[in-house]
């Protein structure tokens, strides 16, 4: 199910400014991928435009291609809610509808897709909130609304709604910046299982997550002030982390700046 | 002790006192206003009460079920066929004014890039400043003749409900009508039921529109689970302080409908009459007993938008939104 | 297994690219036109009405045809949204431009500058003038009421009243916004006129538009004044001025050009106020300038009489009435808005 997904000269653009700038990087199907770097150097941004949702800002867009399995997702005639259905995104907030029951939210994206059958909805939503660990926490209210849970349980409920749908590819955008340690930990150990079927990329601002969580790891930062983001280096997360190839990799990962 | 500043040191005893002083004053000017107002509405509400009650209490017949109006003469007079206008007028206008409203609402906010989006709303907005007696004189000069049309359309093909049933001959003229006054009506509360939920729309958080097309959701499907749930007491309360303004309005109404006193499912014949109009035509003819009458009436109208608008803004309270005077 | 839903469904779906689009909604428009050149259908409200229900139709289903259902609704729906828009401008193009058109034939500097003073019905002359200070008159005496009395309560909500009473105070004012202008004009009718035996004044009608006013007033202020930061207070308190200095001197004028513009908003909205006026105001063919004493014309009035009128010249009075009433109105609408450009606390 899951599948590769390799950039080629990705430059995203915000209007004129460039925030990103010319980054050539594949990512392997079922590995967990982190991108790290200071922040404001344009991770999430490249990220987003993975999954073709940096383009819904007004006056963003992209240069350079994204391949998912060598299709090029921004091709004309590809139809971008149909990238997103098979690219599945988590944020950094738990942004969970308030106004819909837990089933109700693991169902939403099933729904969508025509999946009518309450059969076919049961097994589905008890399927994706099963592999968010979150199952025999919700299953007696499966009813009551999605606000009503814990930051934590909330974030899980928004990763059993985005594997609700069977994506190929996972995208985590900080996922647990907004957590407290025990959810945290939690998270990352779900991300250990998800990766048996899923290909994951996970931005986050924490190098201990990226060593504990991450296959390989991609380190992003500013050419310089005002300058865009690239990418300096990626490699797997244990050369990076004990090894790096460039010095501006060493200085973050040991601390000297960001 | 070390020396402060001689600033501090040299505030006189007098001025802290008369500062103290001025603050009471002030407050208690404030205070007052407050009660000003406080005075001004029980005031209303006493003064129409006192000057209603002559025509309550010397009518002949029931105020409240009968259709004629004859205060000065046969001393027959009642509000049925006036509230029940009053209510029809105000209802038709919401079913036709809703939709047109929350489209444009949220073509505004969803669809529309940002600049012509905040354009459109001072547009939508100055809709609502055009004087109520220049929308009756168009209504009454322009809209008239050029609603016969639509008015032979429903009564020939859906002349089988009774709401646009009537003899052809009826229908087919210039007809100040329930109709006619619906329309008018329509076209002014639409700005206000569209400002306010482009406010709530507006208002809704971003963050459940990104999850929504996260999951590769269609713009309306966006709207649809992310947008409209959250949104809906917002709407509701928009909805009905439109109601309310339909209720009262006046003179627009005065102009462009029949003045008749029967109560009738037909909105496209001639005919028809709501409180506030009523009080407009009649005003210049009556006598004593005929204008305690119409105070009557109007204190009846006065009950009913005080109860939806406090329903309105009840739901609007309970909701947490926030509204923006400017656009009411 | 819901695995089964996907399978097959790859990335590229068929798309209907703009230039289609276009050349489906022309296409309608061209088969709309042509049966309404050959068949019995005439008429251009008609026309317009038939050629956008083919038109979305025909969107709609081409696009469910190519593109599937969920983008076929998707497209309904921009349709929806955009025939709205279109049902929002036109009612408010054809009053404004219907009432310039009508308005116009008797508009003039000789309209503006003469009243109707000994000039009947059926008379071609006479003008708006003694209407226009009427107005004018009224409103200015309504505004001296109700935009001190409305920043006092404003103040009070916001600055003094964080207790029950200030809360009932801020309810009383929502309830005044429901008030309907005939309503207003009743009261003062039994109040000032019955009860009082006053007769029929400028200054009575001024009441009535104060009543109507205030509300308008109070709410405004009040979102202006909260909308000024508390660290602009706290800095002057800090100084050691007193809470009323701070007040009239630091947070009034930072918050005046908010207020401003809700006060012109609020003039605008009284100015074109009829029912009121028609109850206590009474009417004066001529230039009536006391406004505290006998009957007085105003414009609204004006407009209102002219329009039940069986003169030909009556009703076009009425038009160019009308006329310079939307065009004080839409001086002080634009005015209000330009200003908001220059509010530093507006949210914009």
């Amino acid at each position: 199910m899951a599948k590769r997904i390799e950039t080629v000269g990705l430059s995203c653009f915000y209007g004129k400014t460039k925030a990103v700038d010319d980054v050539s990087i594949a990512i392997e199907p079922k590995s967990v991928t982190a991108f790290i770097g200071p922040s404001g150097c344009g991770k999430s941004t490249f990220l987003r435009a993975l999954n073709r949702m940096h383009e819904v800002i007004p006056g963003a867009r992209i240069d350079g291609q994204v391949l998912l399995d060598d299709e090029d997702i921004y091709a004309p005639e590809i139809d971008a809610a149909a990238v997103r259905r098979t690219i599945g995104m988590v944020f950094q907030r738990p942004n969970p509808f308030p106004t819909m029951s837990i089933y109700d939210n693991v169902a939403a994206g099933l729904r969508l897709n025509g999946v009518r059958r309450k059969s076919d909805l049961d097994s589905a939503v008890e399927r994706s909130l099963r592999g968010a660990n979150l199952w025999e926490e919700v299953r007696s209210r499966l009813n009551k609304p999605g606000a009503g849970l814990s930051g934590g349980q909330q974030q899980r409920l928004c990763i059993a709604r985005a594997i609700a749908v069977e994506p190929q590819v996972l995208l985590m955008d900080e996922p647990c910046s907004s957590l407290d340690p025990i959810s945290t930990l939690a998270i990352e150990d779900l991300i250990f299982e998800l990766k048996d079927r899923y290909t994951i990329v996970i931005v986050t601002h924490n190098m201990q997550q990226a060593a504990r969580v991450s296959d390989v790891t991609a380190f992003f930062t500013l050419r310089g002030p005002g300058e865009p983001g690239y990418l300096v280096e990626s490699d797997t997360t244990q050369k990076i982390f004990t090894n790096p190839s460039e010095k501006r990799t060493e200085d973050y990962i040991t601390g000297r700046f960001g | 002790m070390t020396a402060v500043s001689p600033g501090v040191d040299a505030v006189p005893l007098r001025d802290v006192r008369s500062s103290r002083r001025g603050d009471r004053v002030f407050s208690g000017i404030t205070l007052l206003s407050g009660l000003v107002v406080f005075a001004l509405l029980g005031a209303i509400a006493v003064f129409l009460v006192v000057k209603a009650l002559p025509a309550l209490q010397h009518d002949k017949s029931s105020f409240w079920t009968t259709k004629i109006w004859d205060p000065d003469g046969t001393g027959h007079y009642g509000v049925a066929s006036l509230v029940y206008g009053t209510a029809l007028s105000s209802v038709l206008a919401l079913a036709m004014a809703v939709p047109v409203a929350l489209g444009v609402a949220v073509y505004t906010v969803e669809y529309a890039p940002q600049r012509i989006g905040r354009l459109l709303g001072y547009v939508t907005d100055m809709l609502a400043a055009v004087p109520s007696v220049v929308y009756g004189l168009w209504g009454l000069f322009f809209l008239l003749p050029h609603l016969v049309g639509l008015q032979e359309f429903l009564n020939h093909w859906l002349g089988w409900i009774p709401l646009f049933g009537g003899a052809h001959g009826d229908v087919n003229t210039f007809s100040k009508s329930v109709f006619a006054a619906s329309v008018i009506l329509a076209i002014m509360i639409l700005p206000i039921v569209a400002a306010i939920s482009r406010e709530v729309i507006r208002q809704v958080d971003p963050a459940q529109k990104e999850a929504a097309l996260a999951l590769g959701a269609t713009r309306w499907e966006v709207l649809r689970i992310a947008v409209f749930p959250p949104s809906r007491p917002g709407i509701v309360s928009a909805v009905m302080l439109g109601l309310g303004r339909a209720l009262g309005e006046t003179i627009a109404v005065a102009l462009v409908i029949g003045n008749t006193f029967d109560i009738s499912a037909h909105v496209l014949t001639p005919g028809g009459n709501t409180i506030a109009a009523n009080i407009a035509n009649r005003f210049g003819e009556a006598g004593s007993l005929g204008v305690s009458a119409l105070i009557a009436s109007g204190l009846v109208l006065f009950v009913i938008t005080l109860l939806v608008n406090l329903i309105a803004r009840y739901v609007i309270y309970r909701s947490g939104v926030q509204e923006r005077s400017a656009a009411v | 297994m819901t695995a089964d839903l996907y399978a097959g469904r790859g990335l590229t779906s068929r798309t209907l690219p703009r230039p289609a689009l276009a050349g489906i909604v022309v296409a309608a428009v061209a088969i709309a036109w042509v049966l309404f050149a050959v068949t019995p259908l005439q008429g251009v409200a008609d026309f317009i009405v038939f050629a956008t229900v083919l038109a979305v139709a025909a969107v709609t289903v081409s696009t469910l045809a190519v593109e599937g259902r969920r983008r076929a609704v998707d497209r309904l729906a921009t349709s929806g949204a955009l025939v709205a828009l279109a049902l929002t401008l036109l009612p408010l193009g054809f009053t404004l431009g219907y009432t310039i058109y009508r308005g116009a034939k008797r508009f003039s500097g000789n309209f503006l500058t003469h009243s109707m003073a000994g000039v009947g019905p059926f008379a071609p002359n006479g003008g708006v003038y003694h209407a226009i200070v009427g107005t004018l008159e009224q409103v200015l005496i309504a505004s001296l009421i109700a935009v001190p009395l409305g920043l006092l309560v404003a103040i009070y909500v916001t600055e003094y009243g964080r207790n029950a009473f200030g809360t009932a105070i801020r309810f009383l004012i929502d309830v005044m916004t429901g008030i309907p202008s005939i309503v207003a004009g009743l009261f003062v009718l039994a109040f000032w006129i019955q009860a009082l035996h006053h007769g029929f004044s400028g200054f009575a009608g001024s009441l009535a538009l104060a009543i109507l006013e205030l509300p308008i007033v109070v709410r405004s202020a009040e979102e202006m004044i909260r909308l000024v930061p508390a660290s602009l207070r706290e800095a002057s308190y800090a100084l050691g001025v007193a809470k009323w200095k701070t007040i009239l001197r630091i947070v009034l004028p930072t918050a005046a050009t908010g207020i401003t513009t809700g006060v012109m908003l609020a003039i605008a909205r009284v100015t074109g106020e009829t029912a009121p006026v028609l109850l206590v105001v009474g009417n004066n063919n001529f230039i009536h300038t006391n406004v505290f004493n006998g009957p007085q014309a105003s414009l609204p009035l004006y407009v209102f009489g002219g329009a039940g009128s069986s003169s030909n010249f009556d009703v076009d009075r009425a038009w160019a009435a009308a006329l310079t009433l939307i065009l004080i109105v839409v001086v002080l609408y634009v005015g209000a808005r330009l200003l908001t450009r220059r509010n530093s606390l507006a949210r914009r």
